[in-house]
């Protein structure tokens, strides 16, 4: 049986599936439950400082973009960081570890981008026996306008600076969450590391408008007829999590700094190509928002069959085994010829491949009186657009072709040698082959 | 042969080999890959699922859809058969109209629910297919159990039994395992041997040991098989079967529905059994719908379910009812068999009609029968039993009988509908019971 065991920067936890900080994990009575359901950690839902807690909105929070049947694909939310006082939220935080001390329990914190008042917030975090704090630099509403959350996760420096007090007045792992609101995000992954951080989180939920009344002009979630931008997060934002992710995981200057992936986890599928895209571990927020806790025992037992099957042993045995495949465009193997083929037995015969390719990309599909849908090699370019329009998983399948074969699109032979563009000769900078 | 549906008499042959295997052949064919998912991605992951709570078992329904369609099959097997052991036979024979599809939401919304019977198979079907007992035994504990009668009662326990480390002895007066799973369920419910297939699978758990022949009240005692072993499991089923009790009820060619299944189901050509011409079967449950369709794919040439209540009464589900009407089988209401005409042989069978409380009204009812089927419920056959509640052996809700160290389970235990599903749920929940007192574990 595979050993789903966690150890990430030395916290421990039964599995790799932790809660991210958001309704979820925002008091005591919701991570116990979350615990006794099986969920490995939590980040507490932010805190932030001493005093008067900030105000929600009291009108609809949420916004959400839906698929077939009305399954949630996004959803957009304008609450802000906790809006319980601070000693409650600690009180509770150390009850809870105290009673469940192999799951882990991190801390997330937003105060204002001073010293003194991280200086005052962290000893009282370390009281309750958290195993970590999670820095907040990504809600990009309401807590920005106030200069805290993306406000300082858009600024390199002050994120170098924020962790460097973290580092100094606490003494367990300092976990960064970035914002994906920023056009590089490699740049505060390596700020992060230069501040001293132990990892980094990512991602936070990216500025969206989901949709406006087209009677109010309004757009929702509307609050007395006027909206906010607010916070994507959900199935949606996967390939930007994951994109994201992999940029700090192949950065050099980032290149082992440990990452807790967050963004659209829904699957135990998902989760495990975060991990191997470098992640040590990973949150979830919409989908337990969307479906309850129990899903974790489906990531529990998909993962673990999955590891099983492939023969790993641990989290690390697959842990970044897809960084070395990412790479730049220019880097890809243009003698790699592929051609679509349609599995006759498997097809439905919807046409949809044929409108698609005939329509928008290379007229490559025919189709007879009978409705049989059949690539024409002559004019593949191996696109996958028929792939991925297809209903039926697996009917349309990508053939390489054997070095050697003559491509019929272009009548020339397939190359076993790799050859890339910055050799090719239609490239003006192209350098001579080594 | 050279016979045909129109041949008089109690013949075989009437059908060809070819149309016999056609109308034979699995009910609901299985899903394939791409079908299962798009059945699983119907599922709503309802909280507190209401099918969850329709399952006899309890099967966790939400979570084994959530994983075919996150593509772990096997995951979703294991989710099933930690329930429900015989999951695989429950899938095909369960009247999940009457049970988790009942109460799905979507078929509440749509009158189309999730098709969580085939899921189920598919899930269960992948796994074994592979050939994989997901489950291990515990470490011996040294006890020892009997349990009597290898139907899905007596299997559920003895697996839950193993797996806790129990030493189990099976004991069944047939010369095969599965109960009604092999005698009695219709045949295109279970094609191609799945029964025996299941059974076999289900052993693999180790520290089961099957003894055939053996019936209970003959070669077995209650008192011989309490000082043998540290506890008793009784799942006999109902082997009895109820009399009409009317005049000419022991003419030739009036049986037990039961009998003809069972012949139908152990025979190995289908085109050497015999059927008659104009098939009768009296009742209104599963068994007669079961034995009127089959007669009618032997190639009866006319069946008739005469029921003695209104269509709102009937116990087969509404799905049963239109499957047989399917067939060309012809339900009769409000009518009771009065008597059985014939020479030697039945030639005809009389019923009076009644009105809704069962008055006769003075009309009545003549059929021409060469063939006529009793199956108007099945009864307790055994001798020196526990204590009994009406025509069953009473058991509290662990299934422990009014003999200390004796439990009991399925159809021939009081309470739970008589369905393949609740005996299985009662043999289990038994198996828990006996574990908890040989051993002081807590569940
Ligand atoms: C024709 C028919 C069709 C049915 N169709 C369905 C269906 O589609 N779906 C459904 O859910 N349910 C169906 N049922 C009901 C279902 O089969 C039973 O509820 C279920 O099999 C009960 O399981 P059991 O283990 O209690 O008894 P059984 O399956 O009857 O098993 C009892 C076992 O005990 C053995 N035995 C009996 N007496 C003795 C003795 N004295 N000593 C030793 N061994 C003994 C028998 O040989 C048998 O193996 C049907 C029943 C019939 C009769
Ligand atoms: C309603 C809501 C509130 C959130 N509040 C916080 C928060 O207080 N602190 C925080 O770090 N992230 C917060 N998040 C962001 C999530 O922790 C997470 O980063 C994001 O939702 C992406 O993950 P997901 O796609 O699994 O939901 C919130 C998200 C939602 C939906
Ligand atoms: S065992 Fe029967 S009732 Fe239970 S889920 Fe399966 S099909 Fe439905």
């Amino acid at each position: 049986m595979a050993d789903l065991t966690s150890d990430f920067v030395g916290i421990k936890s039964p599995n790799p599936f932790w809660l991210a900080s958001a309704p979820p994990t925002d008091k005591e009575y919701n991570v116990r439950r979350a615990f006794e359901a099986g969920w490995g950690g939590v980040v507490w839902k932010t805190l932030g400082a001493e005093g008067p807690p900030v105000v929600n909105v009291n009108g609809p929070r949420y916004g959400a973009i839906w698929g077939a049947d009305r399954r949630l694909l996004g959803l957009n939310n304008i609450e802000l960081i906790t809006d319980r006082p601070l000693e409650t939220n600690l009180e509770e935080m150390a009850r809870v570890k105290a009673d469940y001390p192999d799951r882990a329990l991190i801390a997330s914190i937003m105060v204002p981008c001073e010293e003194a008042a991280w200086k005052a917030i962290l000893p009282r975090v370390a009281e309750t026996g958290a195993d970590g704090i999670e820095l907040n630099f990504g809600c990009p509403h309401g807590m920005s306008e106030r200069g805290m959350g993306a406000a300082v996760g858009q600024v390199p420096e002050y994120i170098e600076m924020v962790t460097r007090w973290c580092k100094q007045y606490y003494d367990k792992p300092v976990i960064v969450k970035l914002t994906p609101n920023i056009t590089d995000i490699r740049k505060p992954a390596e700020a992060a590391r230069n501040g001293g951080a132990d990892a980094v989180s990512l991602i936070n939920t990216i500025n969206s408008i989901t949709s406006v009344n087209l009677d109010t002009m309004s757009p929702e979630p509307s609050i007395d007829g006027k909206g906010s931008h607010g916070g994507y997060c959900g199935p949606a934002v996967k390939p930007i999590a994951m994109s994201m992710v992999s940029e700090i995981a192949r950065n050099p200057a980032t290149h082992g700094l440990p990452i807790s992936g967050i963004g659209g986890i829904t699957t135990w599928r998902d989760a495990a190509e975060f991990i191997t895209l470098g992640c040590g571990n990973v949150q979830v927020c919409t989908a337990a928002m969307t479906y309850g806790f129990k899903i974790v025992e489906e990531m529990i037992s998909g993962l673990s069959q999955w590891m099983d099957e492939k023969g790993h042993e641990s989290i690390a045995d697959f842990c970044g085994a897809a960084v070395p495949n990412v790479t730049d465009w220019q880097y890809l193997n243009l003698n790699y010829i592929a051609k679509a083929e349609i599995n006759q037995d498997d097809c439905i015969k919807c046409g949809r491949c044929y409108a698609a390719c005939e329509d928008t990309s290379h007229q490559a599909i025919s189709m007879s009186e009978d409705r049989t849908f059949e690539v024409i090699d002559e004019e593949c370019v191996a696109c996958n657009l028929c792939v991925n329009v297809c209903p039926v998983e697996g009917c349309i399948t990508m053939v390489p072709m054997e070095p050697g074969t003559t491509d019929p699109r272009t009548n020339r032979p397939v190359e076993p040698n790799y050859a890339n563009w910055t050799s090719h000769p239609n490239n003006p900078a192209a350098k001579a082959a080594e | 042969m050279g016979h045909s549906p129109f041949t008089p008499g109690v013949v075989a042959g009437r059908q060809t080999a070819e149309a016999l295997s056609d109308g034979f052949a699995d009910l609901h064919p299985p899903l394939d890959d791409h079908e299962a998912l798009v059945a699983a991605d119907r599922c709503y992951f309802c909280h507190d699922a209401p099918c969850m709570t329709a399952c006899p078992t309890d099967i966790d329904i939400p979570l084994f859809i959530r994983q075919i369609s996150t593509g772990t099959p096997e995951a979703a097997a294991r989710t099933i058969l930690g329930q429900n052991i015989l999951g695989g036979m429950c899938a095909r024979v369960c009247p999940t109209e009457t049970l988790c599809e009942e109460v799905c939401v979507r078929e509440v919304a749509e009158g189309k629910p999730v098709e969580i019977g085939q899921l189920q198979r598919y899930a269960t079907d992948t796994l074994q297919r592979q050939g994989v007992h997901p489950f291990e035994r515990a470490a011996s504990t040294g006890k020892t159990v009997a349990v009597v009668g290898a139907g899905p009662a007596g299997l559920a326990c003895a697996h839950r039994l193993a797996m806790h480390g129990h030493d189990v002895v099976v004991f069944d007066a047939r010369s095969k395992p599965g109960g009604l799973n092999e005698y009695g369920i219709a045949a295109y419910k279970s094609v191609d041997g799945f029964a025996q297939a299941e059974v076999e699978w289900l052993l693999k758990i180790g520290g089961i040991e099957m003894q055939y022949g053996k019936r209970f009240g003959a070669d077995l005692s209650l008192e011989a098989l309490k000082s043998e072993f540290d506890a008793v499991f009784l799942g006999i089923g109902l082997g009895g079967v109820n009399a009409l009790g009317i005049d000419g009820d022991d003419k030739s060619g009036v049986r037990d529905a039961v009998d003809f299944i069972a012949d139908l189901r152990q025979a190995g050509d289908l085109t050497e059994l015999p059927v008659g011409r104009d098939v009768v079967v009296i009742g209104g449950g599963m068994t007669a719908v079961d034995a009127a369709v089959q007669a009618k794919l032997l190639g009866a040439l006319n069946v008739t379910i005469a029921y003695r209540r209104g269509k709102d009464r009937m116990p087969a589900s509404e799905f049963e009812q239109d499957l047989a009407a399917s067939k060309g089988v012809r339900i009769v209401f409000n009518a009771v068999p009065k008597a059985v005409h014939g020479n030697g042989a039945v030639r005809e069978i009389e019923f009076d009609y009644v009105s809704a409380d069962m008055t006769p009204t003075g009309e009545t009812l003549r059929l021409p029968a060469d063939q006529v089927f009793r199956a108007i419920g099945q009864t307790l056959d055994a001798d020196g039993l526990p204590e009994l509640d009406g025509r069953k052996i009473k058991v509290t809700d662990a299934g422990r009988t009014s003999v200390d160290g004796v439990w009991a389970g399925g159809d021939c235990a009081s309470g739970g509908d008589d369905l393949t599903v609740t005996a299985v749920a009662e043999g289990r929940d038994a198996a828990e019971d006996i574990h908890q007192t040989l051993t002081g574990a807590v569940r």
